[in-house]
Parts: C-alpha cells; structure tokens; sequence
C-alpha cells in the first residue's frame, strides 16, 4: 500500500521534472500567474491600469538588459558590466547630443556602436585572452564605470537639452486604459525576434551548444570563438538599446543611473529559467523573470511590506530558482 | 594490391623533447575494420590525432586514396570524409539527437525562409536523423526530438557514431567507442561498427578492449614506442601474443 503511493508520487514528481526539462520556461511563467493572482487578492489597486503601467515601466531597462545577458549566460558566460555599458552609452547618445547639436538618430547609431565596441571588448578578452567572463566583466564593469565618470564630468545631462528622439522610448502608448511606453514594447519586440534567433537559426543553435559543451562544439567544427565573440558584441548592442530606454525612462542621463541593473538582469535571466552553467534557457523566459522581480518589489510595496523584505523575497525566488535548475539537470529517460 | 583508403608514411610528432609519433606508418583497406592498439604512451593517440586533423605532424605523409593529403584542423578532415567518433563524443547534452546530428552543419530552409531569415530546416533534419538511426537498425532510441542528455551512454554513443556514419565518406575513425560502457551496451556499438563496415566505410578503431579487438577487427595494427611495431590477423595470432607484441615481450612473427 505504502509502497504504491510512494511509486505515484514519484513518477508524478518525475513527470513535472521532465516537463519543467523540456520547457523551462513552465515554472516561472507559473509563478508569474500565481503572484500576479495573490497580489490582485492582496491589493485593490494592484491590476489597475495606472499600477499596470507603472510595472512595465520599471521592468523595461531591467529586462532588456536581461536579453543581453540571457544570450551571455546561454554560453556558459556572465556579463557584470552590462549595466556599466548602458549607462556609458546613454551618457555618450546625450552628451554628444547636447553638446554637439548632433541630431538624435546619428547620437543613437553612435550609441549602438558604442555599445557593440564594449561587448566587442569583452568578448574579445574571453576568446583571445581565456580569461573567465566573470573576471573579465568585473573588470570592465569598472573600466566602463570610469570612463563614465570621466566622459560625463558626474554630471547628469537633463532631458530638456536632447532631441526628442532620445526620449522617445519614455513616450507612452495607451492601449485599453493602460499607458505603455515605447521603451516597454521595445523590449517585447526585442525579445520575440531573439526568441525567433536563438530558436530558427544556426548560431542561435550555435549559442546553445557552445555553452552546453564547448570541446564538443569545436570537434563538431562550430567556430567557438567567433560564436562568444558574436554573443558578446550582439548583447552590447542589446544594451545600448537598455540605454536608449534608460534615457527616456529618467527623461535624462545620469552617470549615477542604473547602478544596480548588472545584478538586476543576472536575477531577471535566473529566475526566468536560464541555466547559469549554459545552454539550457531562453530569453522569454528573462522577460517572465524581468516580470517576476517586477512584480513581486510593486506587490509587495501595495500590500504595504517594508522594502527590505521585498530585496528579500527575491533574494528567496533566486535560491529556489537555481535549486530547481540543478533539480531538472538530473533528470533521466 | 588494393589501394588502401587511407595511407600515412613516416609521421613524426614531437612534444617538445617527448616524440610521440616516431615515424609511424598506417594503411586502411576498403571495407575493413582496422583495429590499432598499444600501451599507453605507444602513440595510438596521436596517430589518430594526426588522421583526424587534430594535431599536425611535423614529418610524414597522409594519403587518402592515394593522393597527399594534409589536415590543418578537424573540419579539414572532415571535408576529406574522415569523421572521427571522439572518446569524449562531442555530443551537446542539452540538444536533442536531431541537432546533435547535425551539429555545425545545420541544413536551412528552402526560399526566403532560408535565406533571409536564416530558418533551420527541423523537420527535414528530423526525418534525416531518423533515416540514419533506422539505417543502423538503432531502434532503441525512439524520437529524434529527443535531448541527448536523457540518453543511455550506449545510446550516445549511437548517436554519435550514426553523425560519423551519415557524414563520413570514406573513412570512419572512433576513438575507444566502449570504453565507458557496460557489457550490454558495448555489444550494440560493436553491432554498429560493423554495420558502418557492412555499408562499405573502412572504419579504424582504437581500444584497450582485447576481446572487443579480436571480435570485430579484421586486422590489427600493434603501436608500440611510436612506430607500427606489427599488423597482425586476429584469426591467427592470439590474444595474448598480440599484448607481448604491444609491451615489447614477443617479437611479432616474420620479423
């Protein structure tokens, strides 16, 4: 009898760990669904369009940041300096902007270029010299930091100098009621077309194998090094656009902004179901993660929760993230 | 006499002041297996190394149906048709078996699909894979879709050698194919070395497994301190002569 009722649990447990293995995007959205319900219960005014609104505006720099970051941790990589190449982009886009009169769309392709150049940079350092990304986004995380302090003089440039097209991704949207900005769809539609690449495409699959078992790739003769260079220069490019949404989230740009986003978008991508031992996630799941975190510090504020519980309440959501990530590894046929 | 497929002449690799190969020679027929074995240190390795593009020699000829071949990297060797099944079978866990097979060689959409967007052909290189496991009568493993990790190592090791067999043209090398199997699954990948054999690709097999050897070899080269010490008939040498020629203990017959 005993022995019986032990055998269906386990193959239940085992049915939901080879569900969670073959989509690892199930859990989080899950969660996501189940939090969004307790805290419609908890507070009134917590689906309310304004309150909607205001959610996705504070997951918009945070989460697409994390698409950058979702594609360095797929290749077994961590990228600390992320939040120091947006903000170094957006003091670049809006200091040459104000102070050169160059109009916004250049001051943005300058932006992107410099945004590229930093990834570049970083890849470059992972590939050629074989250092570890962590060490080597810790140490460009200050060298970006510094260059922008110096760039920026640790001034902040104010909105009202920039074109508008700078400040464009702040501009909303209402759809139903609820206010949207562009930053916001921005970020949607930045995710559906990596989802697309990393799913359709040869590098995409390329990304994927690279950090699942580097040797293995080489011997199947994918060209490792120009994947991780690849990954590294495309997610600086995904973070200058982060800086673009920064700009017109903060309607200016601060060489103080962002400082917590490096370690922001690494929680967004573990709790959205992307394995920090690569190759196995995906950058839907960053966003639901982005979401989560998002989520969970606007629930818990509503509900009247002190601050320091919601750092903790997400310090909790990345522990039993990464315990499940092992947990679904283990999985057998 | 036949042209061996596959023909090396004096290869030589050093490490430094160690010389790993010392002028080694290797022939491969049509449709044999050719079994090499030898102590640690005899230079197997390398040899394979050098067959399969993954180290370069410093002295000596490679001839692949006898013209001069020379392999900067593994994907030289690949293009060559020589598909190597490595020990450490460079399969990517997390993919299913259909991406596996395919891995660094994916096949694109037809139309703009393909060409623009870029899009991979799934479906086509699904029905493929299927086509080569079938083909090896790998029934075992049911659905291509399948990620490799939730596999048996015997079933990797298919998968891995069913990549070898669908992509090698001429030759087909694998690198101790049973050493981390049991005694089950080390049967049916002896079962596909033969049946890569049996569709007409010479394959070299490199193991420490004397009885796996003499089951499916039909001839062996015995490396020993870098050079061919001997090539011998499994059928009329026996199993522990052919170990003293390898450690140097029984000088090999007619020499």
């Amino acid at each position: 009898m005993t022995a019986a009722v032990e055998h269906r649990d386990r193959s239940l447990l085992t049915r939901v760990q080879h569900l969670l293995h073959a989509q690892a995007t199930i859990g989080p959205a899950v969660v996501l669904l189940v939090s969004v319900v307790v805290f419609a219960l908890l507070s009134e005014r917590f689906l309310t369009p304004g309150n909607i609104s205001l959610v996705l505006q504070q997951v918009a720099v945070v989460g697409t940041l994390a698409v950058g970051q979702t594609i360095v941790i797929l290749t077994a990589g961590i990228d600390l300096s992320c939040g120091a190449i947006m903000v170094l982009t957006s003091i670049v886009i809006a200091k040459v902007a104000s102070e050169t009169g160059l109009p916004g769309l250049p001051a943005l392709l300058l932006g992107f270029v410099v945004g590229t150049l930093c990834g570049l940079l970083n890849g470059l350092l992972v590939t050629r010299l074989k250092l570890p990304p962590f060490i080597v986004t810790l140490g460009t995380l200050n060298v970006f930091f510094a260059l922008n302090l110096w760039y920026s003089g640790s001034a902040t440039i104010r909105g009202t100098d920039m074109p508008s097209l700078l400040l464009w991704t702040g501009q909303t949207v209402t759809v139903g009621g609820t206010r949207i900005t562009y930053g916001s769809i921005l970020l949607v539609l930045l995710v559906a077309a990596m989802a697309f690449v990393l799913k359709n495409t040869a590098w995409g699959r390329h990304v994927y194998s690279t950090g699942d078992d580097l040797e293995a790739s080489r011997l199947s003769g994918i060209r490792t090094a120009r994947v991780l260079l690849s990954v590294y220069a495309t997610a600086g490019l995904i973070y200058a656009v982060a800086a673009w949404t920064l700009v017109g989230r903060i309607a200016s740009a601060s060489p103080q902004a962002g400082q917590t986003d490096n370690l922001d978008s690494i929680t967004a991508v573990v709790i959205g179901g992307t394995s920090l031992f690569g190759g196995r996630g995906a950058v839907v799941g960053s966003l639901i993660g982005a979401l989560i975190v998002g989520v969970f510090r606007n629930g818990l504020a509503l509900a009247g929760v002190d601050v320091l519980w919601q750092t903790m309440a997400v310090g909790v959501l990345i522990i039993v993230a990464v315990s499940l990530d092992q947990w679904i590894r283990k999985v057998k046929a | 006499m036949t042209t061996p497929v596959l023909r090396a002449r004096g290869l030589v690799k050093r490490y430094g002041r160690v010389t790993a190969l010392a002028g080694s020679d290797l022939e491969l027929l049509p449709g044999e297996v050719l079994a090499v074995i030898g102590d640690n240190g005899a230079g197997k390795s390398s040899l394979i190394k050098a067959l399969s593009g993954a180290v370069v020699p410093d002295e000596g000829e490679i001839f692949l149906d006898g013209s001069p071949v020379s392999f900067a990297t593994p994907i030289d060797a690949r293009k060559a048709g020589i598909e190597t099944v490595h020990q450490s079978l460079a399969v990517a866990p997390s993919l299913d078996i259909a991406a596996n097979l395919f891995l660094g060689r994916e096949r694109r959409r037809k139309g703009v699909l393909g060409s623009v967007f870029r899009m991979l052909d799934r479906q086509g290189m699904r029905e493929e894979a299927r086509r080569q496991l079938d083909a090896l009568g790998i029934m075992t493993i049911q659905n291509p879709g399948q990620a490799v990790e939730t596999l048996s190592g015997g079933q990797r090791q298919a998968v891995a050698v069913a990549r070898a067999a669908a992509f090698g043209s001429r030759v087909v090398i694998m690198d101790e194919p049973t050493a981390a199997l049991g005694v089950r699954e080390s049967r049916a990948v002896l079962d596909l070395i033969g049946q890569v054999r049996d569709r007409g690709l010479p394959v070299i097999l490199v193991s420490h497994n004397m009885p796996h050897v003499f089951e499916v070899a039909d001839r062996i080269h015995i490396q020993r301190l870098g050079r061919r010490k001997a090539v011998v008939d499994p059928r009329s040498v026996s199993m522990s002569d052919a170990v003293a020629i390898m450690t140097g203990a029984l000088e090999p017959p007619g020499s």
